[in-house]
């Protein structure tokens, strides 16, 4: 995305007595983006969306919006909004009311609000007559579609979400991802999301950002993060994952740390010496039959069998009670009892090499 | 299995509704009946009528149930006032420091209220430790600042400060913070928030604060007899001269059964309008 940059953050620090949120965080948001920032509970994502919603100020470091240093600048005086984690309709109001609010503060006369909100009600897709509903009669995907609506009658620069889908149940949830997702295009606006669903932020988003104690460790698509994770943490939090610390002999050769993992002739980029963790995701590791080899082959004990679906997933052990995953499609179901001696297979081409400092 | 249960309930509530029979319900329907009696009679076998309120127009005790109204409303909203900023800060801002507040302003309850008022006549009095202080210093010599209206309503005002204090914190605190920022995230300033979000969240609370102090206060007179020495008498002394110097029941009914009406319908016009199971931190 070649994009111009609609929000800049550089170095922004926040510290609360002697704890680090956030430490020195620089980020870029493109304009039009739908930027995700995943991390566990504790990471600092939800000091971070204080910071650039304008509910808190950074101890160091500055936030420019569109240019233009907005750092201490509170927020009902910046152009952005954010969907709550509770929401935080007015409980006292309509849904009309609610939606009108934004535009009641900024003065706009009461038929041009009310012919806004009905233009909302129906891009959320809330039958009209909800205007005169009480929002604490409405259900949780309804009162959803309210905040959406109340922010967006706000006309945001950037729209903020803290996690608002977490309360939801499962369906209701994945209706809502598709649904916002859809919202995002039809709008054209720059969306900022924040979440510790990984699912969530691989359905949505344009691109995900992951925070680890206060930092961002990675950020890039969804595929680029799957895919070449930057470190251990950030390959097992996207999703089963299996690690190997390898050690190079030279000549690109190498070998497991750990197991009699046989390696073939294929070669890596690792200079003798050197450690580094070998990823393969489990859809890439296969079971070997008599006469088929892989770059990689390990033997173990087929050791457990989970259905999930339209795949199934297997847990080998390996002689040193190591754990790996495999995961086949439904179609390719292996036929194994447990306890069966297995030989698995990957090729190189399907790994990433993770190098961490 | 239903029907057992809602036995039970009543009969769990028995003895007190009988309790409040007899020593709630009970005098009042004497008051109520005496009201209706003709002037200055002991007992309740004579024909009804509408004497004693001909009385209460005719010679012009409105006059003082209109200073009883007029000076709790005006204490009422002045203790508003005072205590908003206070209550928001025992709500959101104080934290622990709210106990301490809550401990200092109960503790004055321990003392009569007589014994509290007199203090004040003796700060306020000609010669009183604020005025014989200022003569002493200056030399200026200053009459006293009792007995006139203003000070009645901030004897008022100082009297009942906690029943309005403590329900407007209770709600205040039932305001979700995170609405509040959320009305500021959409553009709101403080004042709008104020008005938008907190006045009307917490009107259960503003509403029983104003409806307790209203009422005591319509119905006080120790401040009037102490701190206004009778500069404007309030409807409770002329009640209460009705049934002791008077000597005339009815009369001293009728008024009261005329406070009790107009105070009554403006607790149950507040009542009906806010949600009592809230402010309880009972979900409906």
């Amino acid at each position: 995305m070649a994009s111009q940059v609609v929000l800049r953050l550089e170095g922004v620090t926040k510290r609360f007595g002697s704890f680090t949120a956030l430490d020195n965080i620089t980020l870029d948001i493109a304009d039009g983006e739908f930027l995700t920032i995943v991390g566990p509970s504790g990471s600092g994502k939800t000091t971070m969306i204080r910071l650039l919603v304008g509910m808190d100020a950074p101890s160091q470091g500055e936030i420019y919006l569109s240019g233009e240093r907005i750092t201490h600048v509170p927020a009902n005086k910046r152009p952005t909004c954010m969907v709550f984690q509770s929401l935080a309709l007015f409980p006292h109001r309509t849904v009309g009311q609610n939606i009108e609010f934004p535009l009641k503060i900024k003065g706009v006369d009461p038929a041009t609000r009310r012919a806004r909100a009905m233009e909302l009600l129906e891009l959320l897709r809330l039958p009209a007559d909800y205007y005169r509903k009480g929002v604490t009669q409405c259900s949780g995907g309804e009162r959803q579609r309210v905040a959406l609506a109340r922010a967006l009658a706000f006309d945001p620069e950037i729209l903020f979400f803290d996690e608002p889908l977490s309360a939801l149940d499962y369906r209701l949830r994945k209706t809502l991802e598709k649904e916002l997702k859809e919202l995002h295009r039809q709008t054209g606006k720059t969306f900022v999301y924040i979440t510790h669903s990984l699912e969530e932020a691989m359905v949505m988003s344009d691109r995900i950002a992951i925070m680890r104690s206060g930092r961002i460790v990675q950020s890039g698509t969804a595929d680029e993060i799957y895919n070449t994770p930057g470190s251990r943490f950030v390959a097992e939090f996207m999703g089963e994952v299996n690690l190997f610390a390898v050690t190079g002999r030279g000549a690109g050769s190498f070998e497991d740390s750990s197991i009699a993992m046989q390696v073939g002739a294929a070669t890596l980029d690792l200079e003798k010496g050197a450690q580094a963790t070998l990823m393969v995701r489990p859809e890439y590791v296969r079971f070997l039959v008599e006469g088929q080899s892989a770059d990689c082959q390990i033997s173990g004990e087929l050791h457990n069998e989970f259905a999930l679906g339209s795949r199934i997933q297997y847990e080998v052990e390996l002689v040193d009670g190591r754990v790996v995953t495999v995961e086949k499609l439904g179609e390719d179901r292996f036929k194994g009892r447990y306890g069966d001696k297995v030989t698995l297979g990957f090729d190189l081409a399907n790994c990433h090499l993770i190098r961490e400092d | 299995m239903e029907r057992i249960e809602e036995r039970q309930g009543l009969l769990s509530a028995l003895p007190i509704l009988v309790i409040m029979a007899l020593i709630f319900l009970a005098p009042l329907l004497v008051v109520a009946a005496f009201a209706f009696m003709p002037p200055k009679v002991f007992d309740l076998a004579h024909l009804p009528n509408f004497d004693n309120f001909l009385v209460f127009f005719e010679q012009g005790y409105y006059t003082s149930l209109l200073w009883s109204l007029g000076m709790a409303f005006a204490a009422t909203f002045i203790l508003f006032l005072l205590c908003y900023p206070l209550a928001y800060g025992m709500a959101k801002v104080f934290g622990r420091f709210s106990l301490v507040i809550t401990i200092a302003v109960v503790i004055t309850l321990f003392v009569s209220e007589n014994i509290r008022l007199f203090g004040w006549v003796l700060t306020l009095m000609k010669g009183g430790m604020l005025l014989g202080h200022l003569k002493a210093w200056t030399g200026l010599e200053v009459d006293g600042l009792l007995y006139n209206v203003p000070v009645i309503v901030l004897g008022l005002a100082y009297a009942y400060f906690p029943f309005m204090l403590f329900p407007l914190a209770q709600g205040i605190s039932m305001v979700p913070d995170d609405v509040r920022q959320a009305a500021s995230d959409l553009g709101a300033s403080r004042w709008r928030i104020l008005w938008e979000i907190d006045l009307p969240l917490a009107m259960p609370g503003i509403m029983v604060g104003s409806l307790l102090t209203f009422v005591l206060a319509a119905g006080a007179m120790a401040e009037t007899k102490l701190l206004g020495g009778q500069a404007v008498i309030v409807m409770a002394d002329e009640i209460e001269t009705a049934f002791t110097y008077g000597q005339n029941w009815p009369l001293g009914s009728a008024l009261a059964l005329i406070l009790i009406l107009i105070i009554g319908a403006l607790a149950v016009f507040a009542l009906s309008r806010i949600d009592l199971d809230g402010i309880m931190g009972r979900r409906r």
